[in-house]
């Protein structure tokens, strides 16, 4: 009996040593941006989900926003 | 899609720092982090530039290389983004980063530097896309919102130019052609990489 409390005790002691795994945790996964937010601010001109007409609205405000050659002459 | 690049036309940028209010604003950035900012180069010397800078989302990003518990990732669009709850602030990317865009918040105890912020392109960040988590930890995606980063479309005399790779250099192409100069753009080969990038040096030439 008192050997079988020696074990349990150096047991519990010895069980501080133990070593856990510390695996490296990678980012989790985005949403890609074409999904849309679902907010009242949304850009009008283009549906949520869809990645060509996101694309391509993108580019027109770009053109529209900050080429000024195209919006003077 | 091309990949997001931004540019800034150093023969435009008049140093208003629109751009950096714009960042700071649009994405509630705390005191003492400015994700953009505006430099001057040749500061006092006749003929100075100034130039807006910020994270270049670069193409081989060094920040990225260096990280010891992978925080970066890259979307399909070309943004270099970090995982806030998996940086621990060891400031690698800081040293790395040859544009100096990664910024520690230091408000903690003792000054204790905080995890690692830095301009996302107004693309948020792992957090549900508009989420009020994602906005605490990484800013308005306005990417997301079908818009194009807050300094770019707020600069007033559009040297600083953001979106489409192709669709930023024909708009610059275009620019240098009309007005005869100012094709030299800072930092886009050190972003994107050059011609010359990975090449031997000429012979003769200092290394």
């Amino acid at each position: 009996m008192k050997q079988l409390a020696m074990i349990a005790v150096a047991v519990s002691l010895l069980a501080a040593c133990g070593e856990k795994p510390q695996t490296l945790g990678s980012p989790k996964s985005d949403i890609p941006p074409y999904a849309g937010t679902g907010s009242a601010f949304t850009a009008a001109g283009w549906k949520a989900g869809d990645k060509s007409g996101w694309e391509q609205h993108l580019k027109a405000r770009q053109q529209n926003s900050q080429n000024d050659y195209s919006r003077m002459n | 899609m091309a990949r997001m690049k931004f540019i800034c036309d150093a023969e435009r940028c008049i140093e208003c720092n629109g751009c950096v209010t714009a960042c700071k604003n649009e994405h509630e950035v705390p005191w003492g982090v400015n994700r953009r900012r505006v430099v001057t180069l040749n500061d006092g010397v006749p003929g100075e530039k100034s130039i807006s800078v910020a994270c270049m989302h670069c193409s081989d990003a060094p920040c990225m290389a260096v990280c010891p518990v992978n925080c970066f990732y890259k979307t399909d669009e070309g943004v270099v983004l970090h995982d806030k709850d998996v940086c621990i602030g060891c400031g690698y990317c800081s040293y790395a980063c040859p544009f100096g865009a990664p910024q520690f918040p230091s408000q903690g105890t003792f000054g204790v530097r905080g995890k690692m912020d830095k301009c996302t392109f107004c693309a948020g960040g792992p957090e549900e896309n508009g989420s009020q988590a994602e906005f605490e930890k990484y800013g308005r995606n306005r990417l997301a919102e079908g818009k194009l980063p807050a300094c770019a479309e707020m600069c007033s005399t559009k040297a600083l130019l953001a979106g489409d790779g192709d669709v930023v250099a024909d708009i610059l192409r275009n620019r240098v052609v009309q007005r005869g100069k100012g094709a030299e753009v800072w930092g886009w080969g050190t972003a994107y990489g050059s011609q010359k990038a990975g090449k031997a040096p000429e012979t003769g030439a200092k290394s």
